[in-house]
């Protein structure tokens, strides 16, 4: 985007931008760096449950008016998603936008986009709206693999069940003795937006929850996750 | 366990993402200078506390954040509405049924 426009942006909406990505040389840690540090690399055989840290994105909240034809058109014109209905989420390959009230969605995507990203909207929208950086505040952590569900029945009173839980639904719920939004990315595979503080808390408690169904704390390689069948097989009475 | 239903998300869920608020459809006297201390001390801190149907202001805390009405009957606990801000609520009075 060019300087000009940046700061036509800048005088119309009186209100402090800036690049919040640490300068060359300031390493940014994620609320869960240090998980990451001492956490056993081991995988076991077969795992039910893969567990990482989506660290470092750019989370911006989107404040509107859905109703409002000017809003869910510059939205769409600058993410490339329309804004998505009650409890649901739109994604394309970078970002993802969901869901988090009538008034409010969450925009996930690249983590050194946000400045782009947000300069991007502003130049769309107009009138009463609010674009706030929040990539500060939380994080992302990905739960995946055949039994992954497993850990969030026994983790969350909200029913996870395909029949109430389809792919692309968000839902904001209690997570342990905390919260998180959880967003279905996949038949098996789910986001959780944890707040930075609770993270590690979070973290700790997916852990002690996966113990049973053998835990990877890597990414699992492509496909590894896709695999429903074996699912059904290892849990026939959950289904 | 209540099981609220959320007029905002449109589901039902857990007690737990809920906070009650306290009594609804208070009204803000139009010209505070002008009313008496009476009327601006009930105003401020006086409730009804109703054997009965209640209408309450709850939030849904961990869910949307949004502030919602309920009816409720406080002596079965009895949730027999939600409705959002700036409706009116459809049950006012028990019908035979419902008087506990």
């Amino acid at each position: 985007m060019s300087e000009a426009i940046n700061k036509a942006v800048l005088e119309s909406t009186q209100i402090a931008i800036m690049e919040q990505l640490p300068e060359t040389g300031v390493p940014a840690r994620s609320p869960l760096a240090h998980q990451q540090q001492t956490a056993s690399r081991t995988a076991p055989e077969n795992p039910g449950v893969y567990l990482w840290e989506s660290a470092l994105k750019t989370h911006l909240a989107l404040r509107g008016d859905a109703n409002n034809a000017d809003f869910a058109n510059g939205v769409e014109a600058a993410t490339g998603l329309a804004l998505p209905e009650v409890l649901q989420s739109n994604h394309n390959n970078e970002w993802a936008l969901s869901w988090i009230a009538p008034d409010e969605w969450l925009l996930t995507g690249p983590g050194d986009q946000a400045l782009a990203m947000e300069m991007s909207l502003r130049e769309q929208l107009g009138g009463h709206y609010a674009v706030i950086n929040v990539g500060g505040g939380q994080t992302l952590v990905r739960l995946a693999g055949p039994r992954a569900r497993s850990v969030l029945m026994k983790s969350c009173p909200y029913d996870v069940h395909d029949r109430n839980f389809p792919v692309g639904k968000v839902v904001n719920t209690v997570l342990g003795k905390s919260q998180a939004t959880l967003r279905r990315v996949g038949d098996d595979e789910w986001e959780l937006v944890v707040r930075r503080s609770f993270a590690d808390y979070i973290w700790r408690w997916l852990v002690d929850a996966s113990q049973e169904y053998r835990l990877s704390l890597e990414q699992p390689t492509q496909g590894a996750s896709k695999n429903r069948a074996g699912r059904l097989q290892a849990s026939p009475v959950e289904n | 366990m209540f099981y609220i239903y959320c007029p905002y998300c449109g589901e039902h869920r857990e007690e737990e993402e809920f906070h009650p608020k306290g009594q609804a459809h208070l009204s803000r006297p139009t010209d505070p200078d002008a009313c008496s201390d009476e009327e601006w001390g009930d105003y401020l801190y006086f409730r009804d506390n109703p054997r009965g149907l209640h209408h309450e202001i709850w939030v849904h805390a961990i869910g949307c954040r949004k502030f919602f009405n309920a009816t409720r009957d406080t002596q079965s606990y009895e949730i027999l509405e939600t409705y959002r801000m700036g409706d009116a609520p459809r049950v006012t009075h028990f019908t035979d049924t419902q008087k506990s």
